[in-house]
């Protein structure tokens, strides 16, 4: 007895055990606190005399700079609206068929040059850039009018031509992606831009700017700690809900987004009940490419739309569902929130002390988002074990 | 393992094998073509390790990494760091920092591995297609990281590396034939090393990881730490090809490893196939030299359109090759080998009467087609 007794943990070893065991937990609790700290109340702008430290950021915490910090939780609303759009596209189709689509990036590249194209043409003055002024309302909807559906019926050839017959190798579809991918990406580079007339910008993957219809190029006061926001991407932030309520519905409250939900959870079953899962398949994967067309013209209207974005918003999806959970319109959902909070806040409250510190390491701060979320939650936030 | 006991493809590769490793050895001393020498068996040799690296993990453990690409780049973007002196780059960055390039090298393998170990245990809980997908973002981050961090490489990388050889290796740059044989030793070694490990007990219980996770960890194998430990093993092999790379191009920047190249390793061993170690070298061979005369020529006798399809690049035909690699047989070219056996097997109906005996020495023949659930 008394061998067995010397067995039993004392009750300071059971302790010392449970916190050695919580160590990971307790570090990572920290270290998201430490972030919420300094960036609601230990950052600071670089002092009068140019002295910096470890609290000097580009803009001041949360508590000094109230406009500041509202303006980056918006940029990152409607960063997350974009992403949003693009990835639930990716989302769908991976939560339904297992099919990681490697090619979401180049159908993005692609619909954005696409819808440049168009609108160049529709506009008759052909540059880099339009002046917003230039663009009506009906020159912007046209050319995602145009690129969309493009978009899709590519994304159909492909899936009928090359996936469906692989249904279920799930290697082998990534692979088959990823060809497709390397193809279009090298044609959109051999063939894109067109219309710009100047040599050396035409062809070549260059860089050239969809324009936002006029009567967003304006800034809207908010009323809040005096922020003027660009109605523009507010519009983005609108797009973002819409897109979200839209598949709500359609997932939830309409006959086939419930033959799609069954299809997520039992294939074999769904077809055994006489559902054609192949005509299932099929929408999906049009529908998720015709999101990657969306958020393309979405999001070069802001920004900019250039080759090698494909492997940027490749890895934006990516991010968003390995972090929200595998396939999961929620998941998504909270994916593209979290990333793009996580994007922007970094880029602007890591310390700026200097030409070589800190902002620039901001993409690490992505791995570390990566790297807590699969510690605790190997399938992601709202993934489902399995 | 007498030869006696060896089964007729065993026979055949075997033979095969030590032809090319004789006739490789004999090569630059009789004095063919440099720039077969120097430029594609060197390079055949480093791209077929970080190949080799790639298959072993999904080989043997049932994980498909991305990442090796940028675990190649990290270890030469470390050398270069380490063991290039200031102003030795003209234009490059770096720290410069200039140490002694022995220690650099083995800094530069240490510290490769070590963040291997931990990209590896964050993504040690995922297998198969999430696997794939973890290391990617590994991939795309590292390539950010790299370009945006001027201090340590930039965009524009850091050149000038292959001037700071270790003593014992001697001036590359005057005796290429001493890089020809460093990279070939190290793909041999590299070679025999995978074939040693997934032999021990630690490779046994490695493919029980990948086949039976589930059974494999009520057992008491400690799975993530399995997967952790050949994630480590591979990222070791991938720093040995950067270093080698570094050597043999003398500058490494961001784009030596962003997601078309990332890709490429990936076609090397898709090519090559992905069951088999010696796919690597294979797959690494046809790529490179698809790469080296399908875009310089022409014309091609059956393609024609000057080198390009629809206007592209290399990298539309290299494309479609690989669509069509993966539709008509996607365990790669050594699985196209393996069926020439298989069918040779079924139509003499065993004509070799030891063959029955064989141990299974080879490889477990896992097919890309195998359905990860």
């Amino acid at each position: 007895m008394s061998a067995l007794a010397a067995r039993i943990p004392s009750r300071e070893q059971v302790g010392s055990y449970l916190t050695w065991r919580r160590l990971p937990t307790l570090l990572a609790i920290g270290l998201v606190a430490f972030a919420f700290v300094y960036v609601l109340f230990l950052a600071k702008i670089p002092a009068d005399n140019g002295a910096t430290n470890w609290r000097t950021t580009t803009f001041g915490s949360a508590v000094h700079d109230p406009s500041s910090f509202l303006k980056i939780v918006l940029d990152s609303l409607t960063f997350a609206a974009a992403l949003f759009i693009v990835a639930s596209g990716f989302a769908l189709i991976f939560g339904l068929m297992r099919t990681v689509n490697m090619a979401h990036g180049a159908f993005y590249l692609l619909a954005g040059y696409i819808a440049y194209e168009v609108q160049q043409k529709m506009n008759g003055s052909p540059g880099i850039s339009l002046d917003t002024s230039q663009v009506s309302t009906w020159e912007w909807l046209v050319p995602l009018l145009i690129a969309a559906p493009i978009i899709m019926a590519i994304g159909l050839i492909v899936q009928q031509g090359l996936l469906r017959w692989n249904q279920g190798q799930e290697l082998r579809q990534a692979l088959i992606t990823i060809a497709v991918s390397v193809i279009v990406a090298d044609q959109i580079i051999a063939h894109f831009p067109r219309t710009v007339s100047t040599g050396a910008q035409k062809y070549g993957g260059n860089a050239v700017d969809l324009t936002w219809p006029g009567w967003t190029d304006r800034f809207v006061n908010l009323h809040v700690g005096g922020v003027q926001y660009s109605l523009a991407r507010l519009g983005i932030l609108a797009i973002g809900c819409m897109v979200g309520l839209g598949l709500w519905l359609w997932l939830y409250r309409t006959k086939t987004g419930m033959k799609i939900r069954a299809g997520v959870d039992d294939e074999k079953m769904t077809s055994a009940l006489g559902i054609n899962i192949q005509r299932t398949f099929a929408i999906a994967f049009v529908v998720g490419c015709g999101l990657a067309a969306l958020g393309a013209v979405v999001w070069a209207s802001q920004s900019n739309i250039s080759s090698g974005q494909d492997g940027a918003w490749l890895l934006n999806s990516l991010v968003v569902v390995i972090v929200g959970g595998m396939g999961s319109i929620f998941g998504a959902a909270a994916g593209a929130l979290l990333y793009a909070f996580v994007a922007n806040f970094a880029a602007a409250y890591l310390p700026s002390t200097g030409p070589d510190c800190c902002t620039q390491y901001s993409t690490i701060v992505t791995f570390v988002l990566i790297a807590l979320v699969l510690s605790f939650r190997p399938q992601g936030l709202f993934g489902r074990p399995g | 393992m007498s030869p006696a006991t060896w089964t007729h493809q065993q026979r055949v590769e075997r033979t095969i094998a030590a032809i090319t490793l004789v006739v490789l050895i004999i090569w630059p001393a009789a004095g063919f073509s440099s720039y077969w020498t120097h430029q594609i068996l060197i390079e055949t040799f480093l791209f077929g390790i970080a190949a080799a690296s790639l298959i072993f993990l999904y080989a043997y453990g049932g994980m498909v990494s991305l990442a090796q690409t940028a675990l190649f780049g990290i270890a030469g973007v470390i050398l270069g760091n380490l063991a290039t002196a200031s102003g030795a780059g003209g234009t490059s960055k770096g720290l410069h920092l200039g140490w002694d390039p022995t220690l650099s090298l083995v800094l530069a393998i240490v510290g490769t591995t070590v963040i291997g170990l931990i990209g590896g245990a964050v993504a040690s809980r995922n297998t198969g297609i999430y696997f794939l997908m973890i290391t990617l973002t590994y991939s795309v981050i590292a390539v950010y990281t790299l370009g945006q961090v001027t201090k340590i490489s930039g965009f524009s990388g850091i050149g000038g590396i292959n001037n700071y050889t270790p003593g014992w290796i001697g001036n590359i740059l005057a005796h290429p034939n001493r890089l020809y044989y460093i990279a070939l030793g190290t793909a041999v070694v590299a070679y025999v090393l995978i074939r040693y490990i997934v032999r021990t007990p630690f490779g046994v219980s490695l493919q029980g990881v990948r086949d039976e996770p589930i059974r494999m960890g009520s057992l008491g194998y400690a799975v993530p730490l399995h997967r952790t430990l050949a994630f480590g093993f591979a990222a070791f092999l991938a720093a040995l090809a950067g270093v080698l790379y570094v050597w043999w191009s003398g500058q490494i920047a961001p784009g030596n490893v962003d997601l078309p190249e990332t890709i490429s390793l990936l076609i090397m061993a898709v090519i090559g196939g992905l069951s088999r170690i010696e796919g690597a070298w294979i797959g690494a061979f046809a790529f490179i030299l698809m790469d080296n005369y399908i875009s310089t020529s022409t014309h091609i006798p059956l393609i024609g359109f000057g080198g390009t399809l629809f206007g592209g690049s290399f990298n539309t035909v290299i494309g479609i090759i690989f669509l069509v690699i993966i539709v008509i047989s996607p365990n790669g070219l050594m699985g196209l080998w393996g069926r020439l056996f298989e069918t040779r097997r079924q139509t003499t109906g065993g004509e070799s009467p030891d063959a029955p005996a064989a141990p299974p020495a080879g490889p477990p023949k896992v097919s890309p087609d195998r359905p990860t659930t």
